[in-house]
């Protein structure tokens, strides 16, 4: 288990975003605007899991996040833990939780909607949250519902 | 922001459309009141739709209110390539109010979200026409008497007819009957029936236009479009069958009402328009008092 966890460096102190679906591992660094920072990252796709057979890690050093922050990906990998480190021990565990309301990340589905024609950031209310097959996005502008499957990031 | 705005049906509450129908009755008996001779109102239309623009620049001059504005994008800064957000932010300085009409779904919500005056959404692309919903509603009421328990029909393109889906919407808050008739093609859609489910409704899906007649209060008749069927064939075989006749009104209850948006093109027989229970071309009249009853209450005069 220690030797595992070592195949990506251990951090002295930041954050490591753990059980990630090995296909999200780029996007969730691009939506946290991660690539756009000074902090160290180390990442990995296609590591070994217990729970998920396969999986992506991200470690951050120095940095922690707000959870609306860190939520802001849990559309895109439900699973996911936040590991907060500081002295290389972990301080703190939390899941990822899909928040109310979406912003900025998802593009609409619809091609007529005002978002994908101007300069306008996407807002939607998350529907049937807790309901993970079901879940849906509701634009705030056009009204228009995108389902789970059809869900595009920007 | 302006919370003022109204963007979608959706924004009311039953108190406030109600209010806004009893404002409206008043404006019927009074159309010409002075009310806005202190206003400038903005009227942007980025497409074309005279029958509205008409309807509200009717509303605001009876009001004694100035208009500004365009009636077509193609003549104005909007075709250099000017975003909604600073047309929106340029003409809120000239205005107390913007009425506005434009292509985009979502467009009228972004407005009000950047606009310092309130906005009064005419038309969202496909989204939200609120006040023909508001019209419709008094419309509905001012035949019935009331708003509630009624059997309504609802007939056409019940699938893209925006008028039917804000409609079918504003009812399910006053225990309504739901007869939806249309081509299996044209169906409500499900997210629009799920705010029938919700209020534990009832609704009838029929493909027959006939024997739902004789059974409902009023009837919604809208137009089916040759373009929204991906086979030619099936537009010809269904055109045809969703077509309100003298006879079929002849056998409705007395109260029975048609309306209809407008505009018509074959789907109520000509004959109809003679009978008493043809009543789609007052409903648009009453689009002017619903929209002075509008304007007026918006803006605290
Ligand atoms: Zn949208």
């Amino acid at each position: 288990m220690e030797r595992k966890e070592l195949k990506v460096s251990a951090i002295k102190n930041g954050t490591v975003i753990d059980h990630l679906p090995s296909d999200s591992v780029f996007q969730v660094i691009r939506i946290l605007n991660l690539n756009n920072s000074e902090n160290p990252l180390y990442s990995g796709i296609n590591l070994e899991s217990k729970k998920f057979g396969n999986k992506g890690i991200i470690k951050v050093e120095n940095r922690y996040f707000k959870p609306e922050e860190v939520n802001k990906i849990a559309l895109l990998a439900p699973k996911a833990t936040m590991i907060e480190i500081k002295d290389f021990d972990v301080v703190r565990k939390t899941s990822l939780e899909i928040p109310d309301v979406i912003t900025k990340v998802v593009k609409c589905i619809n091609p007529k909607c005002i978002t994908n024609n101007q300069n306008v950031p996407t807002k939607f209310e998350v529907m049937n949250k807790d309901k993970e097959e079901e879940l849906k996005l509701h634009c705030h502008f056009c009204e228009k519902t995108t389902a789970r499957e059809n869900i595009m990031f920007k | 922001m302006n919370n003022k705005s109204l963007i979608s049906i959706n924004d009311y509450s039953k108190e406030e459309i109600i209010q806004l129908l009893d404002r409206a009755e008043d404006f019927e008996k009074n159309p010409s009141q002075p009310l806005l001779k202190d206003h400038v109102i903005a009227s942007l239309f980025f497409e074309p739709s005279t029958r509205t623009r008409l309807s509200f620049e009717s509303a605001i001059s009876r009001l004694s209110g100035k208009i500004v504005g365009f009636t077509d994008a193609s003549s104005s800064s909007v075709k250099k390539g000017e975003s909604l957000k600073d047309t929106i932010l340029t003409v809120s300085n000239y205005s107390d109010l913007i009425v506005m009409r434009h292509p985009l779904d979502g467009s009228a919500r972004w407005a009000s979200e950047v606009a310092n005056v309130p906005i009064i959404n005419a038309g969202d692309g496909a989204n939200q026409h609120p006040t023909q919903c508001l019209l419709d509603l008094f419309s509905i009421r001012k035949t019935q008497g009331t708003l509630d328990n009624l059997d309504l029909a609802f007939v056409g393109d019940l699938k893209y007819g925006r008028t039917v889906h804000s409609l079918v919407i504003a009812m399910t808050m006053f225990n309504t009957t739901f007869h939806l008739v249309s081509p299996t093609e044209l169906k409500l859609p499900s997210a629009v029936k799920r705010y029938i489910k919700e209020k534990n409704l009832k609704y009838y899906q029929y493909t027959d236009l006939e024997e739902v007649i004789p059974n409902v209060d009023a009837c919604y008749m809208t137009r089916i479009q040759r373009e929204r069927f991906a086979d030619p064939m099936e537009f010809e075989r269904v055109k045809n069958s969703y077509v309100l006749t003298r006879e079929m009104v002849d056998t409705s209850k007395d109260n029975f009402k048609v309306l209809h948006p407008l505009p018509r093109v074959n789907e109520i027989s000509e004959d109809v328009d003679s009978s008493p229970k043809a009543y789609y071309f007052q409903q648009a009249l009453n689009g002017v008092y619903i929209r002075e009853a509008l304007l007026t209450t918006i803006l605290g005069v």
